[in-house]
């Protein structure tokens, strides 16, 4: 292309560009969604066998499955419940691993933050509940953010994989509230569930009006979008991007990286806290061993399946939550170990892992791709 | 068993044989874990292969009546995550590290799944040696009523150490592990290296889910390993991918792990679950000391992606 292009024909290149960009941004798209449908059904497929090979019908499972997640209002309401906290301790995942971390100890912060939260709330019995819940929230918060915070330092500062750090410190949180709830917290009147003192119901947590959902719901797609805007639309966000791509060209761009992965892994951190928060507020009444009930490592199965974008999270967190809902009756309709959800579980998480492998391959996804018969023709 | 009063003495003595007892599925997960970190690849779904093999130990050996097919299963199921670790791995774009939690939460998925059905039942143990026999002292004898796999454990550690540095699979796989390029070079193919080392990392894993359900604690529950799979990766890191490290490392944490059971053995019973979380807090103090911001830690295989 040597000929000089005289300005005549300027607004159709910028025409022929621009609709070359929006065909490039549609096909990205596209695969963005196609790929992990396409996962998501081969995952569909694989367990269906396995439900056949234990001598069940796949059909009836998932006839159930669909009965128990979203067949009814009752149970797309027990979804939605099933789904608030994985939203939020999904994001405990997606922030990190936007600076390429990936943090899988979201379970410590949620547990952490609900004794604190619980911690609170006892504390300031017989204070206003417009003071008590928030000041709860904000306990919860820094409990879960200072926890995978540490985890970011240790990583930014000590180079200790955040990895294993985040798990070795959920074990430690649960170790630690176990100790809480057995010793100096107990309530003497938890026989054999040993927990804090319950919370005085006006520091609960209601259900949003008319539905049989907790206000959780709303929190956490709050929560959500908020972290969208965060990483799309705000210089902090950009800025993360670039050192999750790159840690050294970030730091030659002088941006202050230690900063940032502290503060993106407690911010991540203190909304895993916060979920912990709603659990002790809204569902459980004090804190107790059930706030360790795995909400932390679905949360990681729901961050990748959303490709650590915060706002698919909130469809696949309501699809994971469904999935969790239609265990019991899975269980009681089917004669299955509970464990059956999990299994489920781990095999999407393996079957989206694996397809991250078919970005950029198939031709249909790659304007590039398309005109190679012509470039082949010409003379390179 | 009377218990003879030894006063403090029981202790260190309940320590010792705690750590003895503890650590033996920390050798084996840790040193599988550092043959397949050593050919350059991190397998974190260790734990989930060290839970599986506890289940299908258990299994077979309710089923045969025996321990050693249970043993002999678990090392099969071992292998096989493994070699599916290895396989899904080396497909371009597939992050072994999300894959082995990935796999973390399967194996475990699929140990509850089967596992139901043997809660109940009791399996024939492993055998023990008895090589307290000679004190009168019941606490001595159960210190030192040492099982076999510590033995072969130990064993194993040593021949690992030896076979790494003399041997040319030992050479094949520790220059898969330190530069792809290089082992192209010498026409080894890395993916096939790492498919071997990461199975039979999971293999030695899978013994060490069995001696957990065939030996200590000795049944099959749910809550049969607490992370133990994970923690040996960390250990691994702090032996600096030595098998010997890993062997007195394993130690360690056992020693860590029986700190709670053994202050509750005379009388201490305060704060249980803080001891409880001892050897998780050992580790971490530990990756703490051992990393560096600054350099890449000394023996860390260079492909590997963990510590770059």
């Amino acid at each position: 292309m040597t000929d000089t292009v005289s300005s005549a024909d300027m607004p159709a290149i910028l025409g022929a560009r621009r609709y070359r960009a929006a065909l490039e941004w549609t096909a990205r798209r596209a695969e963005a969604f196609v790929i992990p449908l396409a996962a998501l059904f081969v995952g569909m497929v694989l367990f269906s066998l396995f439900v056949a090979l234990v001598g069940k019908s796949p059909v009836q499972l998932y006839e159930t499955m669909w009965r128990g997640g979203f067949g009814s209002w009752f149970s797309i309401q027990n979804s939605l419940s099933r789904g608030a906290p994985l939203l939020l301790a999904a994001l405990c995942v997606a922030l990190p691993a936007r600076l390429g971390l990936v943090v899988i100890g979201g379970e410590g912060a949620i547990v952490f933050g609900g004794v604190a939260a619980a911690a609170v709330g006892v504390a300031l019995n017989g204070a206003s509940s417009f003071l008590v819940i928030p000041l709860m929230g904000v306990g919860g918060m820094a409990a879960g953010g200072i926890w995978i915070g540490a985890v970011g330092a240790l990583r930014h500062y000590r180079a200790v994989n955040e990895t294993i750090s985040s798990l070795l410190m959920a074990y430690i949180a649960i170790a630690l509230m176990n100790h809480l709830v057995e010793g100096p917290l107990r309530d003497p009147a938890s026989l054999n569930k040993p927990s804090t003192q319950p919370l005085a119901d006006i520091y609960r947590i209601g259900n949003i009006p008319g539905m049989e959902v907790h206000w959780g719901l709303v929190v956490g797609i709050l929560a959500c979008v908020l972290s969208w805007l965060l990483i799309e639309k705000t210089r902090w966000g950009f800025a993360a991007r670039i050192a999750g791509g790159n840690v050294r060209a970030a730091q030659v761009q002088g941006l202050a990286v230690g900063p940032l992965i502290v503060g993106f892994t407690a911010l991540a951190g203190s909304f895993a806290g916060l979920a912990g928060m709603l659990e002790v507020a809204a569902v459980q009444g004090s804190a107790n061993g059930s706030l360790a009930a795995g909400y932390g490592y679905t949360g990681i199965l729901v961050a990748f399946l959303a490709r650590h974008n915060p706002l698919a999270i909130i469809p696949v967190a309501i699809l994971l939550g469904g999935i969790d809902a239609s265990g019991g009756l899975i269980q009681r309709r089917m004669d299955l170990p509970d464990a059956t959800v999990l299994v489920l579980q781990g095999m999407l998480f393996i079957v989206i892992l694996f397809s991250e492998t078919f970005y950029g391959r198939f031709k249909l996804f790659n304007p590039d791709l398309w005109q190679r018969p012509d470039s082949l023709k010409g003379t390179t | 068993m009377e218990t003879t009063d030894i006063g403090l003495w029981g202790v260190p003595l309940a320590m010792l044989g705690g750590a003895i007892r503890v650590s033996t599925p920390f050798i084996f997960v840790s040193l599988g874990e550092a043959i397949t970190e050593r050919s350059g690849r991190i397998n974190l779904g260790l734990e989930g292969t060290l839970v599986f093999g506890a289940m299908s130990a258990y299994a077979v050996a309710v089923m045969t009546g025996s321990p050693w097919p249970g043993l002999f299963a678990a090392a099969i199921a071992g292998l096989s995550f493994g070699l599916f670790h290895g396989w899904i791995c080396k497909f371009p774009k597939v992050n072994d590290i999300a894959i082995g939690i990935a796999l973390m939460l399967f194996g475990t998925g699929l140990a509850f799944f089967f596992g139901k059905p043997f809660i109940q039942p009791s399996a024939p143990d492993l055998p023990a040696i008895p090589f307290g026999a000679w004190s009168n002292i019941p606490q001595v004898q159960a210190a030192l009523n040492v099982n076999v796999l510590f033995l072969i454990g130990a064993a194993l550690a040593v021949f690992l150490w030896w076979a790494f540095r003399n041997t040319r699979v030992g050479l094949i796989v520790r220059v898969v592990g330190d530069s792809a390029d290089a082992a192209r070079a010498m026409g080894l193919n890395p993916n096939t290296v790492r498919l071997l080392a990461t199975g039979v990392g999971g293999a030695l894993a899978g013994i060490g889910g069995a001696y957990l359900s065939l030996y200590y604690p000795g049944s099959w529950t749910e809550r049969i390993s607490s992370g133990q799979g994970l923690m040996a990766v960390a250990l691994v890191i702090f032996a600096r991918w030595n098998p010997l490290g890993c062997f007195a490392a394993a130690l360690l944490f056992g020693g860590a792990g029986a700190l709670g059971p053994a202050l509750q053995s005379v009388g201490v019973t305060q704060g249980y679950y803080l001891f409880y979380a001892a050897p998780y807090i050992l580790t971490l103090i530990i990756m703490i000391a051992t990393s560096s911001p600054s350099r890449t830690l000394a023996g860390a295989p260079g492909e590997l992606s963990i510590t770059k």
